[in-house]
């Protein structure tokens, strides 16, 4: 048994307790150094978001260290602040997350103020005309980024309609515009509640000390108006090649993402893509892609795979950016690596190089509290047993080359994908124009 | 509960190779970095970018290690290794398990010496370094930065960015790179770090079989061009396509070892929000430039940045326009919350502060070993390692009158160097 107080977290030292009103709370101890960090979700991520209210999740989300009905904006940040503590909340397509940080004496305070900041945002109404502002220019210097305009393009592309992936989560400048303070407070209220809640903590504090706060702090919690995730439809099986070029003129570098929706988190065969997206694109330096994209043939400053697999179809994509004179032959050569990992079986080498890595690389994953916070919660998201990461190394190394094969002919298609590209003009003979 | 950690050891090879270690037992892994004292600091014109370069191709392989035998080696046990380029400095680093540390160590040594700069693999790296340059290009802040440094420093090699000029990207040979890592790549020219789950005995014998054989070089010589004092405001526009101002002002600031350093790092805290050493920062809605800035709804961010540098450097402060304000009532704003701090209103209260954020921001530097070995080693480069394990003491002696006197004198406009980025919508560049 391992002496270390970094050893794999486990049963034995992850305690797992659920409050009444539905919120899990998870809790491992740290005394190495004299911190604590807190991090967790609320199910109000921007899948709730109305069709033609892009980023209304965001947005509320964004406004809620702007003021509570007991503290103003100036006393939150001057007590976090003043205490070198700090604490966000922002919102992704499922969930609106939190996380915090702070000494350990400090952590009272911290879970009396995300308490607060959660149960009763004020929504001041100069504030959230000064957040609006901020996030219309922080959309108007995105519009000018060549690999958010990629993003946007891919997901354009890629996911139908009324998907919820397909929509802009921050927002759109127009959708921003209208979004009125009465919507923010109405979302608030529906949506931020205990039910499936999640907080970890970790760090320099004893489990039940911990455990108490967060029940003092949001035991009393209720709300009885939280609906339950929207099913996500099933996204038909992208059967052709859709391409968009989005043209920012000045720019010097394009940047291009070519992909397809796929698996969630939750699929059976899901480690046996992740190793395949792990010797297509991420082992060594980027793997087979960064190989001959980067290393064999120069053409870009990086090139990767991507495999995000989260609570739904999330985006399985090559991303590289590259002269414009190269999108093509970047992508000819893509192209082709897609071909051969759902073609060929990978080599007993490069299976045992990504199975080497996939398990090795754990004692640095989790060498800081945030580490094993994220991990933690990652395991009790996808519901994968707290004794996971202490099963994991046997469960990787069971996957064969076969396995890995067969993940990849069922979520990647080299003739049905989406291409999204971002960049300057580039005239007929490749070259950019002057 | 304070947590103790254990002191760091210095050691100095007969072949001149400085070894710091420290011993710590949290978790079974250790750092593992080998810093250079060469940066784009001492880079001529014409040859700007070249230790940048020289880092890409540190992993193209030598005759032991080819090319991606070591990317694939250190991934397989579960490790990772990168480099970074500085102004004063080159760095290598390997976070390995504990057990497996070897690698790590002989890959260094190796690389000291044997780096190979095959002609193939030099002009294949060029476009990737080009491509690295263009995808900076493509930020509006990168090209405001670049002008903005280059008019600051006029002498100092300082004046240009850590990349390279385009130029010189296109026309450096492979004579000019292998000439470079056999001038700067040599035992006394380097500082080795190791921090982590380690004997600090064993350690030293393995460093020593591994390091102690290879010959030292000839000691580079110091980079002379001192910039001479400042005689005025300078003013950059950058014109080009975009749909956001931003506002870079650069101001003379002490080197990282002059007193007045602590003191103006006081002073960023204050104006722009707390940084230290290994801490990611925490926000800064408290300081004085977001309360006039962004609270007031001319800007939509506000930070402030002061880097501890081998020669005196800049402090400045990069302002993003809000959407429909313009960049002259946000400058005006600026400079009348710069005039202010000049005029010396700052309170115990804001001091006290300013001390207690850094407590807290390298309380939690010190989490991880790779953080703590890069600041060991980095503060080994332009000082000492104890400039590193003394930060807080220095700070906490810095009274309100330095404070007060040290941003009268740094803040003046004589010395600064104004950027402005103004976009030009829908316009193609001619």
């Amino acid at each position: 048994m391992s002496t270390y107080t970094n050893a794999v977290p486990g049963p034995e030292d992850i305690t797992r307790r659920e409050l009444p009103n539905g919120i899990v709370v998870l809790v491992r101890e740290n005394f190495n150094a004299n911190s604590v960090v807190i991090t967790g979700s609320v199910d109000a991520g921007s899948l709730f978001d109305p069709d033609d209210t892009e980023g209304l999740a965001a947005f509320t989300s964004a406004s809620l260290m702007r003021g509570t009905l007991n503290r103003d904006f100036a006393t939150i940040h001057e007590m976090l602040e003043g205490n070198g503590a700090s604490l966000s909340a922002s919102s992704g397509i499922h969930t609106a997350g939190f996380s915090g940080k702070s000494l350990a004496e400090d952590l009272p305070m911290l879970l009396d103020l995300l308490a607060d900041v959660l149960r009763n945002p004020a929504f001041p109404e100069r504030q959230v005309e000064r957040l609006r502002g901020e996030f219309v220019t922080g959309l108007k210097i995105r519009e000018q980024d060549t690999r958010y305009r990629a993003g946007r393009a891919f997901r354009e592309l890629a996911y139908p309609t009324e998907h919820p992936y397909r929509r802009a989560a921050d927002g759109t400048i127009d959708s921003i515009s209208r979004i009125r303070r009465q919507e923010l407070i109405d979302f608030h209220r529906q949506h931020f509640g205990p039910q499936r809640m999640l907080i970890a903590i970790v760090g320099a504090v004893e489990t039940e000390e911990a455990i108490h706060l967060v029940d003092r702090c949001f035991g009393d919690w209720a709300n009885h108006t939280q609906p339950a995730a929207p099913i996500l439809v099933d996204i038909p099986v992208l059967d052709s090649i859709r391409t968009e070029t989005v043209v920012l003129p000045g720019k010097s570098q394009a940047d291009l993402i070519l992909g397809l929706p796929g698996p969630s988190r939750f699929v059976e065969d899901w480690e046996a893509a992740h190793l395949a997206n792990h010797v297509l694109g991420v082992f060594g330096m980027f793997g087979r892609i960064g190989r001959e994209v980067r290393e064999k043939r120069g053409m870009a400053y990086y090139s990767f795979s991507r495999l995000d697999g989260g609570m739904g179809p999330g985006a399985w994509r090559v991303a590289a950016g590259v002269n414009p004179a190269n999108v093509e032959r970047t992508v000819e050569t893509i192209l082709s690596e897609i071909m051969r990992i759902t073609q060929e079986l990978v080599t007993p080498e490069e299976l045992a190089d990504s199975q080497a890595n996939i398990t090795g690389r754990l004692p640095l994953q989790l060498e800081t509290n945030e580490g094993v916070a994220g991990s933690i919660l990652t395991m009790e998201r996808y519901k994968l047993g707290m004794d996971y990461l202490q099963r994991y190394a046997e469960r990787i190394n069971a996957i064969t080359a076969e396995d890995v094969l067969a993940a990849a002919q069922r979520y990647l298609r080299p003739d049905g994908y989406a291409l999204a590209i971002a960049g300057p003009e580039v005239s007929q003979n490749g070259n950019e124009m002057a | 509960m304070p947590v103790l950690r254990n002191p760091v050891s210095r050691h100095v090879l007969d072949n001149g190779l400085t070894v710091l270690l420290r011993e710590v037992h949290s978790a079974p892994v250790i750092s593992w970095w080998v810093l250079y004292r060469v940066g784009s600091r001492n880079e001529q014109t014409g040859q700007t970018g070249v230790s940048h370069w020289v880092e890409h191709m540190m992993f193209k392989g030598t005759p032991r290690f080819p090319a991606g035998v070591l990317d694939q080696a250190i991934d397989r046990e579960g490790g990772m290794w990168n480099a970074q380029t500085s102004f004063d400095y080159t760095a290598y680093y390997e976070t390995m398990p504990a057990s497996r540390i070897d690698l790590a160590l002989q890959a260094e040594a190796d690389r000291m010496q044997n780096a190979l700069f095959d002609p193939a693999e030099v002009d294949s790296e060029r476009t990737v370094i080009i491509s690295e340059r263009q995808g900076s290009e493509n930020s509006p802040t990168f090209w405001l930065h670049e002008e903005t440094r280059a008019a600051a420093f006029r002498v100092h090699p300082y004046h240009h960015q850590v990349i390279g000029d385009m130029v010189d990207l296109q026309s450096m040979t492979r004579d000019d790179l292998y000439n470079h890592y056999q001038t700067h790549y040599t035992p006394n020219n380097a500082i080795a770090v190791a921090v982590g789950d380690f004997d600090s005995a064993e350690m030293l014998a393995q460093i020593e079989e591994l390091y102690g054989a290879i010959p030292p070089g000839d000691v580079p010589s110091p980079v002379a061009r001192v910039e001479p004092p400042q005689q005025g405001e300078r003013t950059v526009r950058v014109e080009r396509e975009g749909n956001t101002s931003f506002i870079f002002a650069a101001y003379r600031a002490p080197e990282a070892t002059h007193p007045d350093w602590f003191k103006m790092a006081l002073v960023d805290s204050i104006l722009a929000g707390a940084s230290a050493p290994g801490g990611n920062g925490i926000g800064n809605r408290t300081s004085r430039l977001y309360k006039a800035l962004v609270e007031t709804e001319l800007a939509a961010g506000v930070g402030g940045g002061l880097y501890p540098s081998v020669d005196p450097a800049l402090f400045s402060i990069a302002v993003t326009v809000r959407d429909g304000r313009t960049i002259e009532e946000v400058q005006a704003a600026l400079d009348a919350e710069l005039d202010r701090l000049a005029r010396g209103d700052i309170t115990q209260a804001e001091l006290d502060k300013a001390k207690k954020q850094a407590k807290a921001l390298f309380a939690y530097g010190t989490e991880g070993v790779t953080g703590q070995a890069f600041w060991l080693a980095f503060s080994e480069n332009f000082s000492s390692y104890e400039w590193y394990e003394h930060y807080l003491e220095f700070l906490e002696a810095v009274s309100l009158d330095e404070v007060h006197e040290a941003a009268q004198r740094y803040l003046r406009r004589s010395q600064r160097t104004l950027g402005w980025f103004i976009p030009v919508s829908g316009e193609k560049r001619a």
